[in-house]
């Protein structure tokens, strides 16, 4: 490599990394906690107790559960009902004061789905979780703050890239796993940088890109409500707007008829984001491991229950299902939680020595440049 | 200095090994449960472990 490109290399390396590495910062620290939340919540006491009953008591139908959360919310709307394979006794119920309320002002709780008995969530309504979540995701500032973060989380792909180029002539000369101790500080972790940094490439950089198509989602799910929704609702364009909604009762079991093999996820209610004005979405996930993670959404007619449309899944849909787990680290129980830990962690100190490297680098070019400054 | 093409080997055949399992141990865990799950741990095992190794030993 000509030390021409070296040093080109080395200033997208040097400005790529500074301007993203706060950021990157919070991310990993906020990050941190987040591994955990499900183990956290319960230490706090946060996690709903539910109650031990024989395990075939039957489960109330669909219609039945909406009526218990109206009856548990007076004058709100059910939004979403989700629904949990670790959890099969419960539904996840999100209610807001009308269907298209936004999601920050929306209530989170359970519902037993054998007694319509709830169960508040704490944890995802507000408190020290949510906090830390909000300052991951947005920093509160919104779409704008989520773009913000997806842009930092492209400069930090490229600061990876850039990084692994300039480890080549950084270790022509050294073996793999060196760290030269002996000699000073700086270069002691200017190989610690280069060391931690190579070895966690892989996981830094799936991490990174998944993490920016999840900031990225506000635009991907609004980009699917244009492209895919709005061709399969077309003809509810000047539809009146629904009076009553036909019962749910009924629901898991039309969206099952038409999607075989497959399991409810989620169900969106008439006129949230996830729906049409006019329909009940029930989001059926694929049967096998893999596949459990994309999402088909089947339109039900919310007046007649007639299946309009089983949506085709969009490439982008399915990017954005797949880098949920990739990001979060929580498909691999707990070890794989603490390896994710671990690989974060190891993150933070390849983020902070990069910083002393480059204080360190500038203290040591100024002595230079101050004799030429001062004739100047 | 002219770079030779054995230096690139001789410097990333290492690191692209380790890549490679990471990225396999990513990989293996959506595919199941059980043996899955253990590929993944041993996958991003090897770059955790290497990492802190490098950290902690002082000498």
């Amino acid at each position: 490599m000509k030390s021409k490109t070296i040093r080109r290399w080395s200033f997208v390396h040097t400005w790529t990394s500074l301007i993203c590495t706060v950021f990157l910062l919070l991310l990993a620290l906020t990050g941190l906690p987040l591994i955990f939340h499900h183990e956290i919540e319960h230490l706090l006491g946060d996690a709903p107790q539910v109650r031990e009953m024989p395990a075939d008591t039957p489960h109330l139908n669909l219609a039945q559960l909406v009526q218990a959360a109206e009856a548990h919310r007076p004058g709100e709307v059910v939004q979403y009902f989700g629904f949990e394979d670790d959890e099969p006794n419960t539904v996840l119920t999100i209610m807001a004061k009308t269907a298209g309320t936004e999601p920050n002002a929306s209530h989170t709780f359970m519902l037993d789905a054998r007694t319509g008995e709830a169960l508040e969530t704490p944890s995802a309504n507000g408190g020290l979780m949510l906090f830390i979540l909000r300052l991951h995701v947005d920093m509160f500032a919104g779409l704008p703050g989520k773009l913000l973060l997806a842009f930092m989380g492209v400069l930090f792909v490229v600061a990876i890239v850039s990084g692994t180029v300039l480890y080549l002539p950084f270790m022509r000369r050294l073996d793999f796993g060196s760290v030269r101790r002996d000699k000073s500080t700086r270069l002691r972790w200017l190989d610690l940088h280069n060391l931690i940094g190579i070895v966690t490439l892989t996981w830094a950089l799936v991490v990174g890109v998944t993490g920016v198509i999840s900031a990225c989602a506000d635009l991907i799910i609004a980009a699917w409500r244009n492209d895919s929704l709005n061709t399969m609702i077309a003809p509810y364009r000047d539809a009146p707007p629904l009076t009553h909604l036909a019962p749910a009762t009924r629901l898991l079991d039309i969206a099952g008829e038409v999607a075989p093999g497959m399991k409810p996820d989620f169900i969106a209610f008439p006129g949230t984001r996830f729906s049409s004005e006019h329909h009940y979405s029930v989001f059926m996930k694929g049967g096998t491991h893999l596949t459990s993670h994309l999402l088909t959404p089947v339109l039900i007619d919310a007046s007649n229950l007639q299946v309009t449309a089983v949506a085709e899944r969009p490439w982008y849909m399915d990017a954005m299902g797949m880098s949920q787990p990739l990001h979060f680290g929580d498909y691999g129980g707990m070890p794989m939680k603490i390896l994710w830990a671990t690989l974060d962690v190891l993150t933070i100190i390849v983020l902070a020595s990069g910083v002393y490297l480059w204080v360190v680098r500038r203290r040591a070019a100024r002595p230079v440049l101050e004799p030429a400054q001062a004739s100047a | 200095m002219k770079p030779r093409q054995s230096n690139f080997w001789k410097v990333f055949s290492t690191p692209l090994v380790i890549a490679l399992l990471s990225a396999a141990g990513l990989f293996a865990a959506l595919l199941g449960d059980g043996i899955w799950d253990g590929l993944s741990w041993i996958g991003l095992g090897v770059p955790a472990i290497l990492g802190l190794k490098g950290l902690l030993q002082r000498s």
